[in-house]
């Protein structure tokens, strides 16, 4: 069984850790060990948010080495770009094409890097970057926030499990009224990282 | 069945199916989420404690009575309770007590990042850590065990990583609910609960005789074990950082120490004497390091590993190969030179419609020197508001700012302390200003929960932590009756009524109380419709986006405003000098 190691990378609020979960869930439920790493408190309101997943025969620690993130997914454009060091020439990032000023642009004293920019970044270790407009697709499925099931649904087509594995997972993690919205925003993900 | 849990919530369920029937804590990072899983089971009382002290001796009644009790806390949280923990070694209880207390190495959350294990060897208590969540559910059954056995209370530590990591369990379904324990009866013993000299003296002794027996029960028990590998090298390494370890050491010999204090002597001499070089991996304190250096055993620890921060997988991996303990591998080289780019830093910030941003806008413009506390509104340090001064610990505001006063600094002193920490650690300061005459105005920030946690209740709003109603202590009725004259209710937000009470306050001769009071915005929700901004009135003078509100954007010659974000406040409309931004008529 091969170990798969995923970095979430968002802005508190985004629903990283929701997504962590799911994505942990999932990995249970198609026979891996799992183990999950997040951060809570302070960090939240608004600051810049990791989580690490990890697959795998046996897996010690919960957190991804750096140069070993099989997958980077990306909730936000700038988020994506600060876990470079996570990369290697393997890795795929998952990218939302959405932008989260962080302070020091709202205030103009620092400036958001271009799309092509962050592009290159994340290229230079020599992986693939696989953009999509999460928001966008997820506002379609009934409301913008849920940008991280989208994600989901495009990783899903890269990393396998059945459909049903994805949509039972989510319905039991995410509560009852949001629940079909929910898969509907995750299948719309795998549509459209099918692309 | 198998589950993902925390090991927060693992604790809790090993707490639970282990007999604990009373949970008592105050809401701290990394540790919150024990005690907030523990009140999800039928049939146990849980409480928010005003802190962890109250707390402690909660836990320490409950066990007293013969009923199994869960303490949690977060490391500097252990420090409040320390009084009340160092008397209970010596008391000895009568059902068992499990502390669960979370470090913070790195400081993801906290004012600093003590090494707890220190207060095992302090207090005299035994201490356990557990690597993942499976353990943290056996290891509370084993700490009871032990805690009854003993006569003691045992601490379980965590850290950041062990708390919010999520890992397997394996839950029988048929154990839930576990069967009712029997309270063991209580009886009054002058000679073991009374703690004056006299029995105190008596009592000493019992302790060290008590730890001395651990140290052997340390020798055998399943908790710390010898994991055969390799000889070249033999890690000692517990917790976390044993499962960081094992990744990066995977044919070491390890010394796996699920106990972290009476340590296993003969044990360690064992596993020192079967490997040539023995390696010690441990976050912050070289606690082990010390212990085997002690017992005249050659170590490698802190000369190679850091004794700041968090470690990592990544972080052991490269101090090794840098002392050349491991071969270096080839680095995850960039295919192509990564572009200089500048990715700016998104510190954590005030939600928008937050009371504090009001506040701190006012306070700032006033040019007042203000004492922090712990909370959201430590947020206030941060540019753009840049309106604090100082903060230390909870509770330190109140205290700090009379000190200053009275050390000779001419301004009026202002210290502003959250609702939840004022009851934490903020009455005692408060009434010492008022009883040494003191002359600051002590500004409540009052959002009517416990915010940075995560919303949990307190003497404040009017609910438990089991979501039952209950009194509500009102704050402007309470600093009445301590004898503060001057007090003034407002909501910080409508920023002229404040200013106007805040001047009011700097002018007096007296110690006086403002109870800013507005509602957590993330937790109350409400949103209106966000204001407009005119781009022909707009000057672009930067005015309103020094307000630090994160909807706010710079764009080419004017600002915006982000509606998803926005929760329609107000506070833009008011601090614009060119009239620029309005209300939309509702």
């Amino acid at each position: 069984m091969k170990k798969i190691d995923y970095l979430l990378a968002g802005v508190g609020g985004q629903g990283t850790i929701l997504a962590s979960r799911i994505l942990a869930s999932a990995g249970l439920e198609m026979g891996y060990d799992v183990k999950t790493a997040e951060v809570h408190g302070m960090a939240q309101r608004g600051g810049s948010v990791e989580s690490h997943v990890r697959w795998g025969e046996k897996v010690h620690s919960p957190l991804v080495e750096h140069g070993m993130a099989d997958y980077l997914i990306g909730f936000e454009m700038l988020e994506a770009a600060r876990w470079l060091t996570y990369l290697n020439k393997n890795s795929v990032t998952l990218i939302n094409r959405f932008r989260i000023p962080p302070p020091l642009v709202n205030l103009g004293k620092a400036s958001y890097p271009s799309e092509k920019e962050i592009e290159n970044l994340l290229q230079s270790r020599g992986g693939t970057v696989k953009w999509l407009n999460a928001t966008d697709v997820a506002e379609d499925a009934g409301n913008p926030a849920m940008s991280g099931v989208v994600l989901l649904g495009a990783l899903s087509n890269l990393v396998g499990g059945d459909q049903e594995i994805w949509l039972q997972v989510i319905k039991r993690l995410v509560p009852a009224r949001f629940v079909d919205m929910n898969q509907k925003a995750f299948l719309a993900g795998r549509d459209a990282g099918r692309d | 069945m198998k589950e993902l849990i925390t090991g927060n919530e693992a604790l809790a369920y090993g707490a639970y199916l282990s007999g604990v029937r009373v949970g008592a804590a105050y809401p701290g990072t990394p540790s919150t989420q024990i005690m907030e899983k523990f009140a999800s089971f039928p049939g146990v009382h849980a409480e928010w404690a005003p802190n962890e002290k109250v707390a402690m001796d909660v836990g320490i009644g409950a066990a007293f009575a013969g009923t199994r009790a869960l303490v949690s806390t977060k490391h500097v949280g252990l420090n409040v309770a320390a009084d009340s923990l160092f008397y209970a070694v010596y008391t000895g209880l009568n059902a068992g007590l499990l502390i669960a207390c979370a470090d913070d190495p790195g400081m993801h959350s906290s004012q600093n990042e003590q090494d707890n294990r220190n207060y095992a060897k302090f207090a005299k208590v035994p201490m356990i850590e557990p690597s993942d969540s499976e353990e943290a559910m056996q290891f509370a059954a084993t700490a009871l065990e032990m805690s009854e056995t003993f006569d003691t209370p045992v601490i379980i530590r965590f850290v950041t990583r062990t708390s919010h990591s999520s890992s397997v369990v394996d839950i029988d379904p048929d154990a839930l609910p576990p069967p009712a324990k029997e309270r063991k009866p209580y009886k009054r013993e002058i000679g073991k609960f009374v703690m004056v000299p006299g029995n105190a003296r008596r009592r000493h002794p019992v302790v060290e005789e008590r730890i001395s027996k651990l140290r052997e029960y340390a020798e055998s028990t399943p908790l710390n074990r010898i994991e055969p590998g390799n000889d070249d090298w033999g890690i000692v390494a517990s917790g976390a950082v044993y499962q960081y370890a094992r990744e990066v050491f995977p044919e070491a010999t390890f010394l796996r120490l699920g106990m972290v204090y009476p340590l296993p002597e003969k044990l360690i001499r064992e596993f020192a004497g079967r490997v040539k070089k023995v390696l010690v991996i441990e976050e912050l304190d070289p606690f082990f390091e010390e212990h085997l250096r002690l017992l005249g055993i050659q170590v490698i620890g802190k000369d190679v590993f850091p004794i700041v921060g968090e470690f990592s997988p990544s972080l052991i991996r490269q101090a090794a190969i840098k002392a050349g303990i491991l071969p270096a591998t080839a680095p995850v080289s960039a295919a192509t030179p990564a572009p200089e780019i500048s990715i700016p830093i998104r510190p954590p910030t005030l939600c928008p419609g937050c009371g504090h941003r009001g506040m701190f806008t006012v306070l700032k413009e006033a040019g007042v020197v203000v004492m922090g506390d712990i909370g959201c509104y430590t947020l206030g340090a941060a540019s753009p508001l840049e309106a604090l001064h100082f903060c230390g610990c909870m509770g330190a505001s109140i205290g700090v700012a009379h000190g200053m006063d009275k050390g000779g600094i001419p301004d009026r002193l202002v210290a502003v302390i959250g609702d939840s920490t004022l009851f934490h650690s903020g009455l005692h300061p408060l009434i010492n200003t008022l009883y040494n005459r003191g002359n600051t105005t002590t500004i409540i920030a009052d959002n009517s929960t416990t915010g940075m946690t995560g919303h949990q209740h307190h003497p404040g709003t009017g609910y438990t932590l089991q979501k039952q109603p209950t009194l509500k202590v009102d704050l402007e009725r309470m600093v009445r009756g301590f004898g503060f004259s001057k007090v003034d209710v407002c909501d910080p937000n409508e920023m002229d009524d404040f200013r106007k009470i805040l001047e009011d306050h700097l002018k007096g001769e007296e110690a006086s109380v403002i109870i800013a009071r507005r509602p957590c915005a993330l937790q109350s929700r409400e949103k209106r419709t966000p204001p407009r901004i005119d781009p022909e009135l707009c000057t672009n003078c930067g005015t309103c986006l020094d307000i630090g509100c994160s909807p706010l954007v710079q764009d080419e010659d004017c600002v915006s405003i982000n509606e998803a974000m926005c929760t329609g406040c107000g506070l833009c409309v008011q601090v614009c000098p060119a009239g620029a931004i309005t209300r939309e008529e509702e």
